[in-house]
């Protein structure tokens, strides 16, 4: 790496310095009770789109809370987070848009 | 070979980084967003085959289920020991900061032994893929094996997600023991590859799948070899983030692929 480079590094390391561990073992513990509580709530013979809905709701909250934390992204600065995000999220939008209307379709038509 | 700096006289060449951060950092975050499209469009066409087959088979017994959910939580123990490796890289403590490391490897490791054993019970059971071999000596169980047969498209797409999963994380334990160890982590990858191929038998996918270690290994030997350095907090931290993913990722798999076809009786 050039100085530059390693200055940036330098104090990106000088920032984390100060994060504190036990948020760390809160996270962790946040992320095995929403497994533990996916688990349950697949043996509550729910509808399968309500479960379905619940499971990615807490899906999503567990990838904020790896990408928030253990990623380090809520630290970094807005630009890298929204540039970062905001793409990924888009993409997936896109897929969205383009594949569930037409898995939709053929359940609809019946086709087999 | 020593990194080198290149100085020219232009003012203001080097201009604060947009990011706010080090490029390295930059360019783990753009290959991770398309790497979160490659498991994107598996986990689209997963759901497509589900939405649009209605006889979705739920083969996932209660045994497979609690497999998996020990599985989660290895993984997400490794985020948190992988974390505190990076918490002990910046600040500097290199005996730490290689017991997390190695305590990530280990959690990582026990994901891929226990997907392995479940992958090779579903393939010994018939719920398998066309060019899997047979596995001689045991019984069929008709209702994995009529899932295989009536619904391709369930082994098909569960194979695919699992083992492109499966995949990053053999090569991120192989990416955290070259930064633990560095050159000492490639005579322990030989050793992994001897034992995951010759311990596995003739037809078992993993026996075929071990000489992913030996290209690894070759591949990390020629990196340290061309470009042999101490890693820094930095590539701790890169590292990191690309661990991290993999533990992302199965978020999503295990309740989509297991729980949602989850046999409840």
């Amino acid at each position: 790496m050039d100085e530059i480079q390693i200055a940036i590094a330098e104090r990106v390391a000088e920032e984390q310095r100060h994060h504190k561990m036990a948020q760390f073992f809160w996270v962790w513990a946040a992320l095995l009770l929403m497994t533990g509580i996916e688990v349950y709530l697949t043996y509550q013979n729910m509808a399968p789109v309500k479960m379905l809905t619940i499971l990615m709701g807490l899906s999503l909250i567990k990838a904020a809370l790896i990408i928030g934390f253990f990623m380090h992204l809520r630290y970094e600065i807005s630009r890298m987070k929204w540039i970062t995000m905001c793409s990924v999220v888009a993409c997936l939008i896109l897929m969205t848009i383009f594949f569930f209307p037409d898995a939709e379709r053929i359940v609809t038509l019946g086709v087999k | 070979m020593a990194d080198r700096v290149v100085t020219h006289d232009i003012p203001s060449a080097y201009e604060p980084s947009l990011f706010g951060t080090y490029s390295k950092k930059i360019g783990m975050w753009l290959f991770l967003m398309s790497d979160s499209l490659t498991f994107g469009a598996l986990l689209y066409a997963y759901s497509y085959g589900r939405i649009s087959t209605p006889n979705w088979p739920t083969p996932f017994h209660s045994a497979s289920i609690v497999n998996a959910t020990i599985m989660t939580a290895f993984l997400l123990t490794s985020s948190l020991t992988m974390v505190l490796a990076v918490r002990a890289s910046v600040q500097k403590d290199a005996k730490m900061q290689t017991l997390w490391l190695l305590a990530t490897i280990a959690c990582g490791a026990g994901f891929v032994i226990l997907h392995g054993m479940e992958w090779s019970k579903l393939i010994a059971e018939g719920m398998t893929l066309p060019f899997f071999p047979p596995v001689p000596g045991h019984d069929v169980s008709a209702e994995f094996a009529n899932v295989a047969k009536t619904v391709p498209q369930f082994p098909s797409t569960f194979f695919t997600l699992t083992g492109m999963h499966m995949l990053h994380v053999t090569l991120g334990i192989v990416y955290l023991g070259v930064v633990a160890l560095r050159k000492k982590f490639i005579p322990i990858l030989v050793a992994l590859w001897l034992i995951a191929w010759l311990g596995t038998p003739s037809y078992s996918p993993f026996h075929y799948g071990a000489h992913v270690l030996l290209v690894a290994a070759i591949v990390c030997a020629i990196i340290l070899w061309l470009k042999p350095k101490v890693y820094d907090s930095s590539d701790v931290e890169v590292a990191g983030l690309y661990w991290h993913f993999v533990d992302l990722v199965w978020m999503f798999i295990f309740p989509l692929v297991y729980l949602m076809s989850a046999r409840i009786l």
